[in-house]
């Protein structure tokens, strides 16, 4: 192979300067950085350059997958054993309410058709294993082994055992990006199960949620439980998000600030479900006048 | 034999361009394992970067920091152009400080290394705290410091099949 000094330097051809050159790739870093911050269009240009990086990554993720594989194999058969008969009694604790689920639903679906509300959209799903957390320090994202192949799509919500893990943000051919409901850029719409009262929690990086635009007044206590209430068109109703933790109520100010903690396992390895994509909800009625944006008083549906 | 010394008169045998894109892989698959979330860890591909920068400063330039930042913005789901940016700035001042750091012992030479990478660092802090991301804590500066320490036995690596012998036996003429 040829060395880089055989050849000798060119005293008159010397490229472009280094200044210019510099301001090139400068201002061309700067327009990515601002394109893809604003626009976020630059998913085809990610999925080329994912094609080379993706398999030294997986590469990369092999010894850490060896060390997990070895330290199941040599975990031995009395932790298994213990915790086959733990699931066990948690299966017989919950084999009541799941043997009446499907007679619940099937009544609810009956009273619903009488009552002529529309029915309940059915949860569906695909199981997904959690690779890795992405590397980057700045944002709370995981990426799953599961991708465009499995008919995954941007906008997905991804949930565990226990709540909502968080939203399907990118796509790759062969995994997915999910970002993290404790992600400072991501908002969950819940509802208070204990007072129906309807808000939205944003995450605050640190594993901890921050429930927003609820007044100092408002009624919640600490230990409620914040479930999703479906009115974003992707989660579906009903799901465990979190817990409020600590409530700081201040006549300065016009809202209370309301800490929460994320119910699902949000910052450790596991496996997650990846819904399916909603159906889309009927259109919004039209904004009646006299009315000006949105109050967040519930407007009633015209009968048919 | 070979003897692992260095000074900065010795004759070293060209370098294979083989081997610079080797080592910026096995820099890009060092990134990628997962010891990146560790308070402390350098951040590879910027070492070695430097490391060529400053060595074949011919050779590897912008252009690679520019590729190479974008490779690491897709693979940490970073806003691309982030690594690209810092990874430029870093590449410009090493080759332009090229001539001038390599005259100087490799400890000194580490701690001409030093604020370029602290910046390489700070330059992404800056631009995602702008971009409005939230703060990732002081850990994400103290990979830099770690990379220093490690300037000495890079050099010796990464100059391995540069070194030839220095005593030359007829009856092995290479």
């Amino acid at each position: 192979m040829a060395g880089t000094h055989h050849t000798p330097p060119p005293f008159f051809k010397r490229g472009p300067a280094p200044l210019a050159l510099l301001t090139f790739y400068l201002a061309l870093s700067l327009a990515l950085f601002v394109i893809d911050l604003r626009l976020q269009s630059l998913d085809p240009l990610r999925r080329l350059v994912a094609a080379v990086t993706d398999p030294v990554q997986r590469v990369a993720q092999m010894p850490g997958g060896l060390v997990d594989h070895a330290r199941g194999y040599l975990r031995g058969l009395d932790d298994l054993l213990s915790e086959n008969a733990q699931l066990k009694q948690t299966q017989l604790r919950l084999a009541p309410d799941l043997a009446r689920l499907e007679h619940l639903e099937t009544e609810n679906d009956r009273l619903r058709k009488l009552l002529a509300v529309k029915e309940r959209e059915k949860a569906q799903g695909e199981v997904a294993q959690i690779m890795y957390t992405a590397r980057d320090p700045f944002s709370h994202r995981v990426v799953i082994d599961k991708g465009q192949q499995s008919g995954i799509t941007a906008g997905q919500p991804a949930i565990d055992e226990a709540g909502v893990v968080g939203q399907v943000t990118r796509v790759f051919p062969f995994s997915a990006e999910i970002t993290l409901i404790t992600d400072k850029d991501q908002a969950v719409p819940v509802q208070v199960v204990r007072s129906g009262q309807r808000s939205v929690v944003f995450g605050l990086g640190g594993g901890q949620l921050e429930l927003r635009y609820l007044p100092a007044n408002a009624d919640i206590k600490e230990g409620d439980l914040l479930v999703t209430s479906g009115l974003d068109g992707i989660f579906l109703p009903g799901f465990p998000v979190a817990r409020v933790s600590s409530i700081e109520r201040e006549n300065s100010y016009a809202f209370a600030r309301i800490r929460c903690e994320p119910l699902a396992a949000v910052e450790n390895f596991g496996e997650v479900l990846v819904l399916a994509a909603r159906q889309p909800l009927p259109p919004r009625p039209p904004e009646s006048a006299g009315r000006g944006g949105n109050t967040g008083v519930p407007v009633k549906e015209d009968k048919k | 034999m070979i003897q692992p010394t260095f000074t900065s008169s010795r004759i070293l045998l060209p370098v294979r361009p083989g081997f610079i894109w080797f080592s910026l892989t096995l820099g890009l698959l060092l990134n990628f394992l997962p010891t990146a979330h560790w308070p402390g860890v350098p951040d590879w591909v910027a070492l070695v970067l430097t490391f060529w920068c400053i060595r074949e400063s011919r050779y590897v330039g912008m252009g690679w920091a520019f590729a190479l930042g974008l490779c690491m913005d897709v693979a940490d789901g970073a806003v691309l152009g982030q690594h690209a940016f810092a990874y430029v700035l870093l590449a410009y001042t090493a080759t332009r400080q090229a001539r001038r750091i390599l005259w100087f012992p490799l400890a000194q030479q580490a701690i001409q290394v030093l604020p370029m990478l602290v910046a390489a660092q700070v330059i992404q802090l800056v631009l995602r705290l702008l971009a409005g991301a939230e703060f990732p804590g002081w850990g994400f500066l103290l990979g830099p410091a770690l990379a220093t320490l490690l300037w000495i036995p890079l050099t010796y690596l990464l100059l391995l099949p540069q070194y030839q012998p220095l005593e030359h036996d007829a009856n092995r003429p290479l």
